[in-house]
């Protein structure tokens, strides 16, 4: 038993719980921008698969993994846009607009693999973005040992939680984007481009999503594999709705989720199932869909797809 | 006098109807014009082409003596047009500030400036004398003071035409009153109005000219002082049309309903019907009068079977259908006209036969043999209703949705009617239909009086509950605070008491001289 309560305040658990939750939270706040606008994007788990290949092949083509972070942002931007043109512009179904970019996407990049690297199943090992320790944060007891020294992105990921949030409750933009989520009708009436506002937060729901991605294949690990998001995406999905809407709610629930990924690995040495682990993020999402947890109410006309006029 | 707008030959062609035939409109600085037509006749498709919602096949548009193009609301804004929605456009999450600076945001650096959007507002409300809490979420709001934030939405952008779609539907007669108070002042300060509305008593006391629109086309515009109430519906319905119901006096009989101290709770577990005791008679109607909300709903609803009563016991004639299934309280003798029409009286995309059938659909004649549906009766039956009850256009085969608001009210109204039930129950039986449609839909109820029904009328409407019902009761707050007979009863005493008011203040209050 002490074993295991010493376990549950490793420092070593709570930096990996940081390193697991970073992806998630890259797509989580994704997922936010997305619905707060009122497409409902279930297709980040594709937009991170094709992030992390994106990263992974041009880090290995030009030796530059940092480059290979700007491919994937490009790249999630682009399936974005694709989302958003059906989901907004022909008015397509969300949810099913949403499963079939994660099937395209899981079959794009198996098939990109093979024809690239001929490899079944992962890429070569990639050039990635090295760990930072931070001068004076890593000094500081326990603390330090947790954050002083990660990934970049993992510090990136931080930081888009802060922006994010004064993004979405401290600017025109993010009034306008609540708005529009909201009652779209009501934002239209006063001049606010409904249209323009759901394209722009769903391009940037890919880019946040493909960082996600990114971190997965240059930075956690250092290639690429068959369907190595593993769900990540939905889990993302599951923190967003955890989290209210909110880029700090999703924070704790990226966090949380992390930490329950992170405490897996070692549990199974002490023999608790690595599945009962993975089915953590998704009891949560139903306790707190059935409103244990407060009641967590989405924007209004989350899905519903705008007509003029 | 000069005018700040002129419309000339509009015309608008949706996928089916002509919904604007070559109007001409036009608006006067300062004024306030009504315009007014049934459900259907063009108003609000007038106005959104305006507001640069809809574009116009053709016709021309001149504000401020310059011809315009209207493509979006954008440049309605510019041209300081603003419009205040039948239903809202309020953001409900957002406060009264941020709805009302949306779009049009002050900044500080790359920060949305919420502290001055309070300060604005602030100020605009003093200006006008439009009071509300800047920092209130919209949800909070009551209907009242959400349309208060919609017409300060349209000031703060500086609006000089302001147009309002049917604004009263959802007000209570004290926020009516002061809606037009509030419209007044802004005409004094120069604003020019354009009102929509079906309700000629509103057109008389409020507007300086009137415009009638019937089926898409103009029908003339008059001097407000120069018409009155016989007139202009008239010319709205295209015939002389009753305003007074004609009615005997009531020959009550026995009691057909009678609820005991009844209870009933929301789905949140909120008192909304506190032990109530009320009983209708046989040939009498009972008029529920009461803002919406405080309750009225949720006493039909424990009737008809469709809400669970917490405590208290209901009677229908000798059997007691307390907590009863809905078929079995209908079996008992119901008919039932529901205030929502399209979530609980029609099925939209059904035929007008088949929702004709509607809850009688398992019985004879409509089937033949154990389960056989017999189409030849369902369809003698749909003709005879559409005949007798004159619903437009006269088509048993065609979907429930395309008909106007008033005809569907017909179909609901047709089918409850001609079951003869012992107890009717019409909540909000006129809502959102227009004059000829009201006109015969109360003829109707009085009709079903006559032969024997009690009837239960709930109604927002104070002119219907007081042209039908023969003893009035008001609901505030869960209770029935006072049962009187309609001879009673005056709509200013109806008034005061649907506020909360009690009945032995009622002469204090009228001393100090509540304007009328």
């Amino acid at each position: 038993m002490g074993e295991v309560l010493a376990l549950l305040f490793n420092t070593a658990v709570f930096a990996a719980a940081l390193r697991m939750a970073t992806p998630l939270i890259f797509a989580a706040l994704g997922g936010i921008f997305s619905e707060r606008s009122g497409v409902v994007n279930i297709a980040l788990e594709g937009m991170m698969l094709i992030g992390a290949f994106t990263a992974m092949f041009v880090s290995h083509q030009t030796g530059l993994p940092w480059l290979g972070v700007v491919g994937a942002v490009l790249a999630g931007i682009v399936i974005g846009l694709l989302h958003a043109f059906f989901c907004i512009h022909y008015r397509a179904n969300q949810v099913v607009v949403g499963t079939a970019i994660n099937i395209f996407a899981g079959g794009l990049t198996v098939f990109l693999l093979r024809y690239y690297f001929g490899a079944a199943g992962t890429s070569p090992s990639v050039p990635t973005i090295p760990d930072i320790t931070i001068p004076v944060l890593s000094q500081i007891p326990w603390i330090g040992r947790i954050i002083g020294r990660q990934n970049p992105l993992v510090y990136l990921a931080l930081l888009a939680v802060v922006v994010a949030h004064l993004v979405v409750y401290r600017t025109p933009w993010g009034l306008r984007l609540r708005a529009v989520g909201e009652h779209p009708r009501a934002a239209d009436t006063v001049g606010v481009h409904v249209f323009r506002m759901r394209y722009l937060a769903v391009a940037l729901s890919g880019a946040l999503a493909g960082l996600g991605g990114t971190y997965l294949s240059i930075a956690h690990l250092s290639r690429f594999s068959e369907g190595m998001t593993a769900g990540r995406g939905f889990i993302a999905l599951a923190a967003v709705i955890f989290g209210k809407w909110t880029p700090y709610g999703a924070l704790g629930a990226c966090l949380f989720f992390g930490y329950a990924d992170a405490l897996q690995m070692r549990l199974q040495d002490v023999g608790v199932p690595t599945q009962f682990m993975n089915m953590l993020p998704y009891v949560l999402t139903m306790v707190a869909l059935a409103g244990f947890i407060g009641k967590s109410v989405g924007p209004k006309a989350s899905g519903e797809p705008y007509i003029k006029g | 006098m000069d005018k700040v707008l002129e419309m000339h030959a509009i015309t608008k062609q949706f996928p089916r109807v002509l919904a604007n035939d070559q109007v001409d409109f036009d608006l006067e600085y300062g004024e306030i014009h009504a315009l007014v037509g049934e459900n259907g006749s063009g108003k609000s498709t007038l106005m959104n082409i305006l507001y640069g919602l809809y574009q116009q096949d053709a016709g021309e548009i001149v504000v401020r003596g310059r011809p315009v193009q209207i493509n979006e609301p954008r440049v309605a804004i510019d041209l300081k047009i603003g419009m205040v929605f039948q239903h809202f456009m309020l953001v409900e999450p957002l406060t009264v500030a941020e709805n009302i600076v949306l779009g049009a945001e002050l900044k500080k650096g790359l920060f949305f400036d919420s502290k001055r959007a309070v300060q604005e507002v602030e100020n605009l409300s003093r200006q006008y004398g439009l009071t509300i809490d800047p920092r209130a979420k919209i949800a909070d709001l009551s209907v009242g003071l959400q349309q208060r934030v919609e017409i300060l939405k349209a000031l703060y952008r500086g609006a000089e035409i302001l147009i309002l779609d049917e604004p009263t539907a959802v007000l209570t007669p004290q926020e009516v009153e002061d809606l037009f108070k509030v419209l007044r002042t802004l005409k004094a300060k120069g604003t020019s109005i354009v009102f929509i509305t079906h309700k000629i008593k509103e057109v008389l006391a409020l507007s300086d000219r009137v415009s009638v629109l019937r089926r898409g086309r103009k029908v003339g515009t008059k001097a407000t002082a120069e018409t009155d109430e016989q007139n202009l519906a008239e010319m709205m319905v295209g015939r002389v049309v009753l305003f007074n119901v004609d009615k005997k006096p009531a020959q009550p009989g026995p009691e057909v309903l009678r609820m005991e101290q009844l209870t009933v709770e929301d789905q949140f577990g909120q008192v909304k019907v506190d032990q109530v005791d009320l009983s209708v008679r046989k040939g009498e109607v009972l008029g529920i009068a009461g803002v919406e909300g405080n309750g009225q709903s949720e006493l039909v609803e424990a009737i008809a079977g469709l809400r669970k009563a917490a405590s208290g016991r209901i009677f229908l004639g000798d059997r007691e259908i307390t907590n009863s299934s809905p078929l079995k309280v209908r079996e008992a003798g119901f008919g039932y006209v529901p205030e929502d029409r399209h979530r609980r009286g029609l099925v939209l995309d059904y035929t007008v036969a088949d929702n004709l059938i509607l809850g009688i659909h398992g019985k004879k004649p409509f089937v033949k043999g154990c389960m056989i549906r017999d189409d030849q009766a369902v369809y003698e039956n749909a003709e005879q209703i559409i005949e007798q009850y004159d619903i437009r256009p006269p088509v048993a085969k065609q979907l429930a949705r395309s008909l106007s608001g008033g005809n569907q009210q017909k179909i609901v109204v047709g089918r409850e009617f001609t079951q003869n039930p012992d107890l009717l129950i019409c909540a909000q039986p006129t809502r959102g239909v227009d004059v000829g449609a009201i006109e015969f839909i109360h003829q109707q109820v009085i009709a079903q009086r006559d032969q024997g029904a009690a009837v239960l009328l709930v109604s927002a409407e104070l002119d219907e509950i007081l042209s039908l019902s023969d003893r009035v009761a008001v609901m505030y707050n869960g209770k029935i605070v006072s049962v009187m007979s309609a001879d009673e009863v005056t709509e200013h005493k109806l008034g005061f008491l649907m506020l909360g008011g009690r009945l032995e203040d009622y002469g204090a209050n009228e001393v100090n001289g509540h304007a009328k």
